[in-house]
């Protein structure tokens, strides 16, 4: 079952591509935090990816972390594995962690289904949003509903998303 | 959506004059594939296109790879992919990178991406037929 907005956040402790093993509470300070399935392969996110990156980049002196997470199986999908993790996360200069989710337990948790899947918390580590990053994979200048930044506006002005949950859209999870 | 196929309504084939063929071949674990029928068929109509559409739903691996499926969705016209630079060697079940004119990378071919490879088809085909050739 996915987590339900209002609930607490679960916690974890993943290695990402730099290195280290990182977990929500290292983002104690963050006013808001979002958990997001991701991935190499699917298109949906290669077409999300610099929306999301200048998003993280406008918003990091607000307070405001992402962190990524890559469930897929690998062996179906070598593009995902941690390696060419590492190599995307150098090409696009992510700027934050890229975990990696090798036994799936996380997004089993979480109840994640898609790539991308954001799970937005509040500074108490509440789920305010859950769902896609806006309303056009597709083409950025023809977006209306901009459905992440307007939830991370609304928890950093400690109000509820107007919008808290939308339907998750890209790849499916690639289970073992 | 079920695999089939239909052929252009708005257009009768002619006997003795080309009808383009095209294979859709999705995959229902991408949300893309209605959108991605849906601008082909509005192409077919803009153009006057009498096309058969051959619609498949690639749901095994094992089609997959006898498909040579590189991704959902996929288009061929005449047998050749609508961007066949982005296909990858094996087939497989996946959903499929569409690079736009611009570069950005995409779920979904773009309208003008489809428009371009059935007007590339018809061209050598109108050539044929105003010889009087037939086409099968």
């Amino acid at each position: 079952m996915t987590l339900a907005t209002n609930q607490q956040f679960i916690s974890f402790a993943l290695p990402g591509v730099a290195g280290t093993t990182s977990s929500p509470e290292d983002f104690g300070e963050a006013k808001a935090l979002a958990v997001i399935f991701w991935c190499n392969h699917c298109p949906y996110v290669r077409a999300w990816e610099d929306r999301v990156i200048a998003l993280q980049r406008e918003f990091a002196g607000r307070g405001v972390r992402f962190v990524l997470i890559n469930s897929n199986d690998p062996a179906k999908y070598p593009e995902d594995s941690f390696e060419q993790m590492q190599v995307r996360a150098r090409l696009k200069d992510y700027p934050f962690p890229y975990l990696f989710d090798e036994n799936q337990e996380v997004a089993r948790r979480y109840g994640a289904t898609r790539t991308p899947e954001i799970f937005l918390f509040d500074a108490a580590r509440t789920l305010r949003y859950h769902g896609a990053p806006d309303d056009n994979s597709e083409a950025p200048q023809a977006v209306r509903q901009h459905y992440l930044r307007d939830a991370v506006e609304a928890v950093l002005a400690d109000q509820a998303p107007a919008l808290a949950e939308t339907a998750p859209r890209g790849c499916s999870i690639k289970w073992r | 959506m079920a695999g089939g196929s239909f052929r252009d309504r708005h257009r009768e084939p002619v006997y003795n004059r080309y009808v383009m063929r095209i294979d859709f071949l999705y995959w229902e674990d991408c949300p893309s594939h209605d959108e991605a029928l849906r601008r082909l068929r509005a192409v077919l109509t803009e153009d006057e296109i009498a096309a058969e559409v051959q619609v498949t739903h690639v749901d095994t691996e094992e089609l997959a790879r006898a498909l040579r499926f590189p991704g959902s969705p996929t288009i061929r016209v005449d047998g050749r992919d609508i961007q066949p630079e982005t296909v990858a060697a094996d087939g497989r079940l996946t959903c499929r990178l569409y690079l736009l004119d611009d570069g950005r990378p995409s779920p979904l071919p773009s309208a003008e991406m489809i428009r371009r490879a059935v007007r590339a088809a018809r061209a050598p085909a109108a050539a044929t037929n105003s010889r009087g050739g037939t086409q099968p």
